[in-house]
Order: structure tokens, then C-alpha cells, then sequence
């Protein structure tokens, strides 16, 4: 890597001043500029989570979406004069939680709330209490399912807004006839989540958020829902030429409300900047908001224009320092982490962590389900809970790990592919595990295994075996199944001799017409693979 | 001119005990304080509105909880002013603002629900300066208070109307802010007792905010006994307040009688020289003896840092208040004046709304907090802020109390002092208390060559309020008898 920053220029530093370092990645987004010059993508991502509390983050008022306008709201809510903010502890045992989460015990701080000064309707004090130069959460790190590490710089409290509907005017403050406020949203406690600029990919960028949901709400954090507005998206866009190590120029585009826009906006804004620098012309610290009708990103304010906040710490709180003790209790009762589980799963089932079924397995949330089967294909005992189907400790895992090799990747096939319906993450474990014995024995068929399988989630009481057997899944011995291809090779003596020839591209195309004809001879009880190794031996017996 | 005195033995503790005992009916003590009021309120203007008829009706309820055998609580049938910056539900708040104009608060401070649950009838809400800031009372959006000793004079501020109110027996005892002297100078001023609590000892909900890290809540009475009295009442923790200190409050009456006999008292040195009125100089002396003469050791104390006081403060209070002051917008309640965009609207409203020392104080604490000048301005105000903690403490590792005049002078002419700066000199003593979050009160302490009163503060470390009351009480029974003008 070459280094092209200016030699004297001072060492860019993040919102609590530490350095700002910029991770390699094997998967880095690079942009091509109008003159043919490739610049890479360096991005960070802001998140605000709206938190899963009964009550709003300063007052006694529900927190709760989708009500009727202005019902969710109190004196407090309203900043009524003479009203007081009172911090919600769910709240803030919610933040504790994500610290424990992304850095451990020690990455919760002692916080200090502050007053972000701005005039505008939908605040109804004309300033919004956040925290500022000390969040309750520093230096975290979120490995993503690629195994890229992306570090967590900050997460702090603070309370949203309310929402304003402008009447007439294009919808915009400018210009409408007049504006409608619902303080519903007002005082709803957000934890806003700081990654450090480690974002190397628009797939990464997905996979952050996407990755920072499945934490969220697997702590209880928040409901995560992207739709309803309980988790919104920033990203701070910088690029530089391909191979350097610069610093340049960030534009942060706000509110990305689902994963493809957020892929797509971070790519245009990328082009955009790259089609600047390239043209020698200047990037605009700025805010930029995405067109997704257009798929384009446009200015919202300027650096220069923007609001001087004057924040100095919020006079009517005290600080928030959570003892040693609290922060232990909160962090011994953390569920396992999605990447903790993608690492049991793989260990367990011999698969990388970044394997795709292993990955999408946990993302769904069955890797309990498939752990479980496979302790049961082991032989471990039962578990005396077995019907609340979530109780996965180190004695299943080692039960599963032990499960036979064939068992695991069976397992893992059904889960990720055939049991993604609805239904399929309640069937139980070790019903699963007895028709994958069934197939590792060879007495039945991936083809017939994945039929016994619908049947099995569709009724609760079936068997695999009985399943099996009542539609005929019997294995056929060898004998029987060397007969039917036989007499499929002796009816069709054309495409024999030229299956017989060798020529690959045929030959694989042949195979299928054979093993096509030996299934309709047995109605479908061939196992295809066994049936594909007896025609390559004739094949080559002459 | 003078519309004192009357009335003044009806104290609040001698209220309430008759009113408990079925002695005396509650309604018959309003109506004593009513045609008071009737008869003076027009020269004094203690008020922004009296009312009248829920004052009646609390004072009927009172009569019928004692005639059913109930007690009504500590302040029984004892009439209170409220300070009009502290919200009561249905009944209009203003902080003497045209901002406020039509707003009636749906919810009652937290020391206005403890007054009425201790069987108090509110009887009004007294004018103030506008959202508390001022040392006069001059700068009210609905006219000046006037002194009920010479009513050519100012009653002091901003809590001018408690004082007034008191002074003149519309009511025995009332509730004021301080955030910079806002109890205590009026209550010099006027002749009455006024008390700052400690920080965090009595609830800050429901009371409008002026500069929320010293805004305190306090009584005014005409005895110390009196401001004792209230000071139970309202005091103690608040879960609505989360700079309320977690404690229950002080029993100060049962104390009170304990006198001073072994108290370690000093005088602070660099709050009796320059700009402190020779006649004021002279009765805080007097009051130090009266100390020494009931058994207390009596020395001067230097607290340096006391000195930048005031800079400090002027710095802090508007910054804390421009921000406090932000929500009055035109978009929820109070007054709107429209404009041709929300940004339009909320201009002409605040221009409309606010009066010049408050758009002074906001554009002041603008700018202190501002980028690029917070730190010479906000932050270090914080430092001396910190500087005068530490220095009180030292003084406090070798006293119990401190002792200062409360104001420079005593009332001045309704109009004579224009220019700001002069004007802020009133709280010159007055304002370290709230810098640091410390008790003072302030005791009638004889009177000027000019006939008006004196007062004196007694200082206190933080929840140091028996002790202050204590020697406050010594004072109170040492002073000068009232109205024996030298």
C-alpha cells in the first residue's frame, strides 16, 4: 500500500479523538471515476436504534408506535414549562446490554448527558438531551458474518424527535401552508450506534447493519424494525485512490431506511465523490439526503451552514455511572451473539463460520434446532425439556460434535434449505434427527428424505419411518436397483454408445436422461447416487 | 406611605395550631388577610392575580376537615402567596412574561401539591421579574412591585411580590426562587425572613426554569419559625426531580430553640468592603455581636474566590437560561404571533413575547455557549464556579456558619437604576450561595439611617440548615425591635 497523504497533515481524529485508522479488506468497493482513475470506498455507519422500553427515555410516557397523534405524550413529553427529565434505568440497562454486547464490561462508561441546542418544531424544548463528549458505550467491534471486524467508536442515549407533517409546499418546511406535529415519537429513547470508518464494502455496509439488528434484538435492545422506523441508518462516505492510505472528505447521507438502499446510496455517493476528486474539484463536507426513486443523493446542509449546537452538559441530570456490579449482572445475563453462535455451529459441524448454511442458519435463529438434532442423531439422552426446544448448553454441543459426519451436513442441508418455510424452526429436534439417520443409513434418499420432511412438519404425530413407509420409501438392496439399470441401459442402445464415448459435456447430459428413466422404472426409490456410480462402472467395464 | 405591620403576629405557626385546634376557623383567617390585601394590594401590586374564590373554597375544606376531626397538616388554614413562576394546575402561570399569555398549566409543582397536602390555601401568585430575572421587580411584563415600607421604593427582586406580600400581611408566608438571591435580597429589602435552601433539598418540578443548576425553591415568612415551618413542608426527596437529594427533610423547628452557645461563625471578609452601604457594614457588625453575646466565637474568614461571583454567575445563569428559555416558541402554548414561516412565527414571537432583560440574558448565554467561545466563557465560569466551592469549604472546615449583609444597600427608588451592570451589583453577596448550592437566609436585622430594613445572611455548608436557622433564630431575637427606626 502506498501512502499519498500529505506528508504534514494532522492525523484525522474520531468524535472522542482518538485516530481515525481505516481497516484492509479482501473485499473492498472500488469505483471507477469518468477518467478511467479507481478510487476505494472508506465508510462508517451511524445507527439509531429505537429502544424496546414500556416508557419514553425522560418521562413516564408510553413509548409504543402506530398510536393515534399526540396520545403517547405527558407534560414532560410536551417540555411544558417548569418539567423535568427523569432518566428511564430500562433505558439505560438496554445500553449497558449493547455495551456488554460489542465490547464487554469495560467498554460502559460513565455518561453525562448534554443539551443539543436547535430550533425546530418537532423538539418541543428547542433542544434534544443526548449524550455528547461522554457516551455510556466506547470502543466496541462487531465481527460480521464475512469475518470482517468493524469497530464500534460510540453508543449513547438520547431522546427522538417528534414528526412534522408539512401541508401543502411540496412537503417541505419551505414553502407549506402549514406544518402538523405528532409528539408521539418525542422522547423515545434512541441509542445511537458510531461504527469506525471500517466499512470497506457496500456488502459489508448490509451486512453491519443487518448484522447489529440480529444483536439488537437477540439482547432485547430494540424490535429492529428498519419498516416502522426503529432503526434508522447514516453513512459517513469518504473515498480514496485505490491502494492509498488518505483521509478524505466525508458526506454523510442520512435516514437509509432499508438494506438495498443503503447498498445503493453508499455506491452513488462513492461515484459521485470519485467523479469530484478525479476532476480536481473539491468534496463539500455536507449532509446529503437519498432519492430512491432517483437513486441519487442530494444536499440537505452544508458544514458551513450547519447549526452551532452549543452543547454544555445537561444541568437537570445527574450523571449516569452504573456500577461495577450492575454491569456484571447485566453482561452475565447476555443471550449468545449471533457471531458466538455462527462459531459454535461451525465448530460443531466442522463447516467455516462464514459458510453460507451455517450463516443463514443462525440468522434465522435455528441453529438451537440443528444442534439439538444432531445430539440426538449422537445418541445423547433425551433432554428432560425437550419441548421448549432452546436449551442449548455444552453438554449438546458436545453431543453434537460428536453426531456422525454425514449426520452434520444432512443437518445442515435440511435446515438451511427445506425447513425455511413456516413450521419448519418448530419441528423438533429429534424428529429431524431420526429421518437423517434414516439417510446416513442409506434407507432413504436426499430426494425422499426432503418428502418425508414436509410431511413431518406438516403433521406433528408422524413418524420418519412411518412417513417412510407408508409411501413406499423402502431402500432397494443392490441387486435390485443393478437390475433396473440394466434394463434401462439395454433399452436405449443409441444413447448408451454415446454415453459409452466419453465425451464429458454428453456424458453429463446422458447422465441425467439415465438416472431420469432408472427413477421412472423404480418410481423415484433409486438413489440416484448409487444409480450414477453403477452406469460409470458399466460404462467403463465396456 | 407605609402598608406594613398589619397583622404581623398572626404567624403561621400560630395560624395553624388554632386552626387545628377548632380555635379559629380558616376562613375567617383568609378573610383577615383578604381585606388586607383589599385595602393595599392597588399600591403594592404584590400580585399577578389573587384568587379569591378557590382560596374561600380551601379555606371552607379546611373548616370541615377540623370540624369532622381530621387534621389538615403543619400549615393548616395558613394563608400562602405562590410565586408566579411556579405552575398550579388550572390556575394561569405567567413569570411575569407576555410569552405565557393564555397558558394555564395542566399540573402543579411539586411544592404546590406539598402546600396544599400540609393544608395550606393558596391566595395567590405573586408578580416576579420576568422569568425571575432581576433584582427589582421592575422588570415585569404587568408593572413594578412596590415596597409595602415606602411604596416609592422597589420590594427587590426577582421574588419582589413574596416578599411585598408578606411584608404587608396579604399572607403570613410565601414561596419564592433563588437563583442568584432572588429570596433573600427582597426579603431584605421588605424586612422579612427568606430563605435559599441547599441545592437539591427542595423540588425543582413545576417551578419554570431561570438557570436550572441554581434555581431553588424557598419560603418567605415574617418569622424564622415561620420560614422553618414551610421550609418542612416543602422540603425532601422528589423522584420528579433527579437533582433532588434522596433524603427526607429536616426537622428544623425542634431545633430551633437550641441557640448558638459554641458556634463558630465567620465573617466574610471580602463581602464587607467596597460597595456595601456603611449603614448595612454596621448592623451585620451588630449581628456578629449579638452572636458573640449568645455564646457563638465570632472571626473574620477571607473566601478569595467569592469575588469573581458574579462574573461567573452572569455567564452561567444566561447560558443555562437560553437554552431553558428555548421552548417558548410560539408552537405548543402561550403567546403566537404569526409570520409567514414556522422560523418567521417563532422570531415574531419571541420578540413579542420576551422583555429586554430577558433577550439581553438570552443573546448573553448565546454567545457564552457558542462555538469557539465556550471554553473562555461557559468553561470558565465552571472553574471559578469549582474555585468558590473550594474556597467555602475551607472556610467551612473552621465554621459552621458565615455571615454577610444580604444586600449592599436597602430599598432603592422604583426607577432609579437603569443600567444593568449597576443592577446586577445587588447580588453580589447573595450569589455564591447558589454558585456553590449552599443554604443561606436572610434575617431582618434593624434598618438603614434611611428607615428602611436591613437584612443579614447567615451562611451554611450544604443541609448546614440547622445550623443556620439556629443562629437565625438568635438573630431574630436579638434584632432591633421592628419599625424602631434609629
Amino acid at each position: 500500500m502506498t501512502d499519498s497523504a500529505p506528508a504534514d497533515a494532522r492525523i484525522p481524529t474520531d468524535s472522542l479523538g482518538n485516530p481515525i485508522t481505516v481497516p484492509d479488506s479482501d473485499d473492498i468497493t472500488v469505483v471507477e471515476a469518468p477518467d478511467g482513475s479507481r478510487w476505494e470506498l472508506v465508510c462508517g455507519l451511524e445507527v439509531h436504534a429505537e429502544l424496546a422500553t414500556a416508557t419514553k427515555m425522560f418521562s413516564g410516557a408510553p413509548n409504543n408506535f402506530g398510536d393515534e397523534p399526540n396520545t403517547n405524550v405527558d407534560p414532560v413529553t410536551l417540555g411544558l414549562p417548569g418539567t423535568l427529565p427523569v432518566v428511564n434505568q430500562h433505558a439505560v440497562e438496554l445500553a449497558i446490554r449493547f455495551g456488554c454486547a460489542v465490547g464487554g464490561p469495560q467498554s460502559v462508561r460513565r455518561s453525562v448527558f448534554s443539551r443539543k441546542n436547535y430550533f425546530y418544531p418537532d423538539m418541543p424544548k428547542n433542544f434534544q438531551i443526548s449524550q455528547y463528549d461522554q457516551p455510556i458505550v466506547v470502543d466496541g467491534s462487531l465481527e460480521l458474518p464475512s469475518g470482517h471486524v468493524v469497530g464500534i467508536e460510540r453508543a449513547h442515549l438520547e431522546e427522538d424527535t417528534g414528526k412534522s407533517t408539512h401541508v401543502g409546499g411540496a412537503g417541505r418546511i419551505t414553502g407549506a401552508d402549514h406544518s402538523l406535529v405528532d409528539y408521539n415519537r418525542a422522547g423515545v429513547p434512541l441509542l445511537e450506534i458510531v461504527s469506525r470508518p471500517h466499512v470497506r464494502s457496500t456488502d459489508q455496509a448490509r451486512q453491519y447493519v443487518s448484522e447489529l439488528r440480529s444483536i439488537l434484538v437477540a439482547c432485547g435492545i430494540s424490535d429492529g424494525k428498519m419498516e416502522e422506523g426503529s432503526l434508522r441508518v447514516d453513512a459517513n462516505v469518504s473515498v480514496r485512490r485505490e491502494g492509498s492510505a488518505e483521509i478524505r472528505t466525508r458526506c454523510e447521507i442520512k435516514n437509509l431506511n432499508s438494506l438495498r438502499s443503503l447498498g445503493r446510496a453508499i455506491e452513488h455517493e462513492a461515484t459521485r465523490q470519485a467523479a469530484l476528486h478525479a476532476a480536481g474539484e473539491k468534496v463539500t463536507q455536507e449532509t446529503r439526503h437519498w432519492d430512491e426513486a432517483q437513486g441519487v443523493t442530494g444536499t440537505m446542509r452544508s458544514k458551513e451552514e450547519a447549526d452551532d449546537y452549543r452543547y454544555f452538559p445537561e444541568p437537570d441530570l445527574v450523571p449516569v455511572d452504573p456500577s461495577p456490579e450492575w454491569i456484571a449482572e447485566v453482561a452475565a445475563a447476555l443471550p449468545v451473539l449471533p457471531a458466538a453462535r455462527r462459531a459454535r455451529l461451525a465448530a460443531a459441524t466442522g463447516e467455516a463460520r462464514t459458510a453460507e448454511s451455517v450463516v443463514v442458519i443462525v440468522d434465522r435463529g435455528q441453529d438451537d434446532q440443528a444442534l439439538l438434532a444432531l445430539a440426538a442423531a449422537s445418541g445423547a439422552a433425551a433432554r428432560p425439556d425437550a419441548a421448549d426446544g432452546s436449551e442449548v448448553d455444552a453438554s449438546v454441543v458436545e453431543a453434537a460434535t460428536a453426531a456422525p459426519t454425514g449426520a452434520k451436513a444432512r443437518v445442515l442441508v435440511h435446515i438451511a434449505q427445506n425447513l425455511a418455510a413456516a413450521g419448519g424452526a418448530d419441528l423438533a429436534p429429534e424428529r429431524l434427527a431420526e429421518l437423517v439417520l434414516l439417510e446416513v443409513g442409506g434407507e432413504l434418499t436426499a430426494t425422499q428424505a426432503k418428502q418425508v420432511l414436509a410431511e413431518l412438519v406438516a403433521d406433528p404425530t408422524a413418524t420418519a419411518a412411518g412417513v417412510a413407509k407408508a409411501k413406499g420409501f423402502e431402500a432397494m438392496d443392490t441387486g435390485a436397483l443393478e437390475a433396473a439399470v440394466d434394463a434401462v441401459i439395454a433399452g436405449n442402445p443409441t444413447e448408451w454408445e454415446q454415453f459409452r464415448a466419453g465425451d464429458p459435456k454428453v456424458r453429463g447430459k446422458l447422465t441425467g436422461f439415465f438416472i431420469g428413466q432408472v427413477m421412472k422404472a423404480t418410481k423415484g426409490q433409486a438413489d440416484g447416487k448409487a444409480a450414477t456410480a453403477l452406469l460409470t462402472q458399466r460404462a467403463a467395464d465396456g | 406611605m407605609s402598608a406594613t405591620d398589619a397583622g404581623s403576629a398572626d404567624t403561621a405557626v400560630r395560624i395553624a395550631a388554632a386552626v387545628r385546634a377548632g380555635e379559629r376557623s380558616a376562613l375567617d383567617v383568609l378573610e383577615g388577610h383578604l381585606a388586607r390585601i383589599d385595602s393595599a394590594e392597588a399600591d403594592v401590586h404584590a400580585f399577578n392575580l389573587v384568587t379569591i374564590d378557590s382560596a374561600r373554597a380551601a379555606a371552607r375544606a379546611i373548616d370541615e376537615r377540623v370540624a369532622a376531626g381530621e387534621d389538615p397538616g403543619p400549615l393548616a388554614g395558613v394563608p400562602i402567596a405562590l410565586k408566579d413562576n411556579l405552575c398550579t394546575r388550572g390556575v394561569a402561570t405567567t413569570c411575569s412574561s407576555r410569552i405565557l399569555e393564555g397558558w394555564v398549566p395542566p399540573y402543579d409543582a411539586t411544592v404546590v401539591e406539598r402546600v396544599w397536602a400540609s393544608g395550606a390555601v393558596p391566595v395567590g401568585k405573586t408578580n416576579l421579574d420576568e422569568f425571575a430575572m432581576g433584582s427589582s421587580t421592575e422588570n415585569s411584563a404587568f408593572g413594578v412591585t412596590r415596597n409595602p415600607h415606602d411604596l416609592t421604593k422597589v420590594a427587590g427582586g426577582s421574588s419582589g411580590g413574596s416578599a411585598a406580600a408578606v411584608a404587608a400581611g396579604f399572607s403570613p408566608i410565601a414561596l419564592g426562587s433563588d437563583t442568584g438571591g432572588s429570596i433573600r435580597q427582597p426579603a431584605a429589602l421588605c424586612g422579612v425572613v427568606g430563605v435559599k435552601p441547599t441545592y437539591g433539598l427542595v423540588s425543582r418540578y413545576g417551578l419554570i426554569a431561570f438557570a436550572s443548576s441554581l434555581d431553588q425553591v424557598g419560603p418567605f415568612a415574617t418569622t424564622v419559625a415561620d420560614a422553618a415551618l414551610l421550609l418542612e413542608a416543602i422540603a425532601g426527596h422528589d423522584p420528579a426531580d433527579a437533582t433532588s437529594i434522596p433524603q427526607e427533610a429536616p426537622r428544623l423547628l425542634e431545633r430551633l430553640d437550641e441557640g448558638v452557645q459554641g458556634l463558630r461563625v465567620g465573617i466574610v471578609s471580602e463581602l464587607m468592603g467596597d460597595g456595601i452601604h456603611p449603614d448595612v457594614l454596621a448592623r451585620v457588625r451588630e449581628a456578629a455581636e449579638a452572636l458573640a453575646a449568645a455564646g457563638a466565637t465570632v472571626e473574620e474568614v477571607s473566601v478569595p474566590a467569592v469575588t469573581y461571583g458574579l462574573s461567573a454567575y452572569y455567564l452561567i445563569a444566561p447560558a443555562e437560561a437560553s437554552s431553558n428559555l428555548a421552548r417558548f416558541d410560539g408552537v405548543r402554548y402561550g403567546l403566537r404571533v404569526d409570520g409567514a414561516t414556522t422560523q418567521e412565527m417563532m422570531v415574531n414571537t419571541r420578540t413579542a413575547g420576551f422583555g429586554d432583560e430577558v433577550k439581553r440574558r438570552i443573546m448573553l448565554g448565546t454567545y457564552a455557549l457558542s462555538a469557539g467561545y465556550y471554553d473562555a466563557f461557559y468553561g470558565q465560569a465552571q472553574k471559578v464556579r469549582t474555585l468558590i466551592c473550594r474556597d467555602l469549604d475551607a472556610a467551612y472546615e473552621r465554621f459552621d456558619v458565615l455571615l454577610s449583609p444580604t444586600s449592599p444597600t436597602t430599598a432603592f427608588d422604583v426607577g432609579a437604576i437603569h443600567d444593568p451592570l449597576t443592577m446586577y451589583l445587588n447580588d453580589i453577596c447573595t450569589i455564591p450561595t447558589n454558585l456553590a448550592g449552599h443554604p443561606a437566609a436572610s434575617v431582618p436585622f434593624g434598618t438603614g439611617a434611611d428607615g428602611l430594613p436591613v437584612g443579614v445572611q447567615v451562611l451554611a455548608p450544604a443541609l448546614g440548615e440547622i445550623p443556620m436557622f439556629r443562629a437565625a433564630a438568635v438573630l431574630e431575637a436579638a434584632a432591633p425591635a421592628k419599625g424602631a427606626h434609629p
